[in-house]
């Protein structure tokens, strides 16, 4: 894990201390909410529906067990004793008091930790492979590049207010676990002529236009890396639509001026950039990337398992995927109980989870865009006795990728840009088909629900979606089919008119039942849409 | 009737003009007509509300109910952590809000 130098103490510390005098001269009068509003966005801190919110960074979803029990001490002392993980792979805090946040910032700087660009129109947390590290399939570790990325991105100056804000992803691996297609710019490590660089991806996302992210550059060097993306970055800020917010993200500005003219324009900007020298040496990336070397696996870590237990054995077909090392797996922990609120873990639940990371992962957790977490090293011999303390505490559903594992967004419940709830409708949905058996007949089914068209749960790259609109004051919702957020990157397509509440629960189910009647033979439920198109599925929806 | 809702400074709470201050109850909101605006900024001026804005109401026998849904949702709280409302004990709460 990236560890703090003086560098990095520093700025956060000052920052704590700058956010304190600026609270408090908000609460003494001395400066508008006019003027703190953007003072305290660019310190993490909302107010939404019922009080202030926090969201905390969580740099490409890793942390340790120390912040992660910080994280609890946070949700304890000032907050109402549980926290939210989020598609960004952060947390946020729901009810948060405007005179607890500096201190509350103050402790976050102890664990290495911050909440600094988690709003504005700025470069937002980094995103990654929640496998990172990990993963059997990936290339290398994305996160030194991510982490380099943190580094040039932070409280930089040129961008620190662009038209509008803006995410950036790294992977490595042909799967695609964070979206990548999705963001603003999507960079996936690739490796030619014995060199690593990066495939470069710009003008994805989701919100009320959602766009695939086209392939701008298909590789740039190392060498080149940050002055690439600094060129990108530029041309954006110069020509985004700053006069209307609404069309004020860069995927606007490609669809515009086109993937090709929008490239060369950065290759312009590339050469002048160039030449300024702000690319880092490779004994610069190295010392980031030592700090990601892998753990002191044990090389005796023995493959076999005890699968005697039923229970058990379906959480490791569902929950366990492969790891890199012979002897060990990586396991996914679902924040997706039957009938809770996807995402929200209590205090302890993150006290368990921090302790389990630190006797049996090397003391490293991360938080996925599906709101999950991952224990990235476990020996597979431990397994078992995870899976005992996850279930006793009740974070052992074994749903990851299935029906129950919705992402859904805080919606009306919580958020003040919501137009309709989305956690009831998860809860529903979770309830009605919480049987394992019948999930794990359906398969792979990635449900995702936004409770306004915003997107904050990714509806647009749902196998089945779900947006949540404003009806004339009555919730009302609208079903999507065939998006992904995956390798296989689609948007989902809009089946009809909407429905209420109960009517999108049947309809769903209807929707699976004309998948099980007419799947191939390996087929997910995505395939199936794929090769039917959205007719049968329309038919039996809308009968 | 139209009420007068905003948010507690310090601690972000969800508060309603009484006509001579802030409660955190929307029972004991009052209509404040056409004076809405006037006492906002007023309030908003002496910090002792923050982003203060006038909403559309039904007087009930029970006290002031919001027209919209996520009016209702701020006076109650969220409607899937019952424990974490105003009236955690009482079980109809949630169909107020709905």
């Amino acid at each position: 894990m990236y560890k703090y130098d003086e560098y990095d103490h520093s700025i956060v510390a000052s920052r704590v201390e700058e956010f304190r005098d600026q609270v408090q001269r908000r609460l003494a009068g001395q400066i508008t909410e006019d003027q703190f509003k953007p003072l305290r966005l660019m310190n993490g801190l909302y107010l939404q529906l019922h009080a202030y919110m926090l969201r905390v960074a969580v740099p490409y979803g890793t942390l340790d067990s120390r912040q992660m029990h910080m994280l609890a001490h946070i949700a304890r002392k000032y907050d109402r004793g549980y926290g939210h993980f989020t598609t960004r792979q952060n947390l946020q805090y729901n009810w948060i008091k405007l005179e607890d946040a500096p201190d509350i910032l103050a402790d976050l700087a102890t664990v290495e930790m911050h909440a600094i660009q988690t709003s504005g129109n700025c470069i937002r947390n980094i995103s990654s492979d929640q496998f990172a590290g990990a993963a059997a399939d990936e290339l290398t570790d994305p996160r030194p590049w991510a982490e380099l990325l943190r580094q040039w991105s932070s409280f930089h100056p040129e961008f620190s207010y662009l038209p509008r804000k803006f995410k950036i992803a790294v992977i490595a691996a042909e799967e695609d676990r964070a979206a990548m297609r999705l963001h603003d710019i999507g960079l996936r490590i690739v490796e030619r002529d014995g060199r690593l660089g990066a495939e470069v991806y710009v003008g994805g996302g989701m919100g009320r236009t959602p766009m695939i992210a086209p392939l701008i550059k298909d590789f740039v060097p190392f060498d080149d890396f940050v002055s690439y993306l600094e060129a990108c970055l530029r041309v954006y800020n110069r020509y985004g639509r700053r006069d209307n917010m609404y069309k004020a993200r860069i995927k606007i500005l490609i669809h515009e001026l086109g993937a090709e003219q929008y490239a060369a324009e950065v290759e312009e900007e590339f050469r002048a950039v160039k030449a300024l020298g702000i690319d880092p040496p490779q004994a610069e990336f190295d010392r980031i990337a030592a700090h990601f070397a892998p753990p002191a696996y044990d090389a005796r870590a023995a493959d076999e398992l005890d699968r005697s237990d039923p229970d058990f054995a379906v959480w490791l077909d569902q929950n366990v995927s492969a790891h890199k090392q012979p002897g060990y797996a990586v396991v996914t922990i679902s924040l997706k109980p039957i009938g809770g609120i996807p995402g929200d873990a209590s205090a302890d639940q993150i006290d368990l989870m921090a302790d389990l990371a630190e006797r049996f992962s090397f003391d490293e957790l991360r938080v996925t865009h599906a709101q999950n977490i991952v224990l990235p090293h476990v020996r597979k011999a431990d397994l078992h006795t995870i899976w005992q303390q996850l279930r006793d505490a009740g974070l052992a559903e074994a749903n990851l990728d299935l029906i129950s594992d919705i992402i859904a967004c805080p919606g009306l419940d919580y958020c003040s840009l919501a137009n309709a709830r989305s956690i009831p409708l998860a809860q529903k949905i979770a309830t009605r088909f919480s049987d394992i058996g019948r999930q794990r007949e359906l398969g792979e089914l990635k449900l995702k629900i936004s409770g306004c068209i915003n997107a904050c749960g990714h509806h647009h790259a749902g196998h089945i979606g779900i947006l949540g609109v404003d009806r004339k004051g009555v919730e009302n919702y609208q079903l999507l089919l065939g998006g992904s957020g995956a390798e296989d990157v689609s948007l989902g397509t809009i089946t009809g008119p909407g429905f209420s509440e109960d009517g999108i629960v049947d309809a769903i189910e209807r929707a699976t039942d004309v998948y099980l009647r007419e799947r191939d033979e390996g087929e997910r439920f995505l395939d199936t849409y794929r090769r039917l198109g959205m007719a049968p599925f329309k038919e039996a929806i809308y009968g | 009737m139209k009420l007068l809702t905003g948010n507690d400074l310090p601690t972000g709470d969800v508060t309603w003009w009484t006509g001579t201050g802030w409660s955190r109850h929307v029972e004991d909101a009052v209509d404040v007509g056409d004076q809405g605006e006037a006492i906002a900024h007023a309030e908003e001026g002496a910090r002792r509300v923050n982003g203060p804005y006038v909403i559309d109401a039904t007087a009930t026998p029970e006290g002031p109910r919001p027209a919209h849904i996520k009016d209702r949702i701020r006076a109650l709280g969220p409607t899937v952590r019952p424990d974490l409302t105003l009236k955690p004990a009482d079980p109809n709460a949630g169909s107020w809000v709905i």
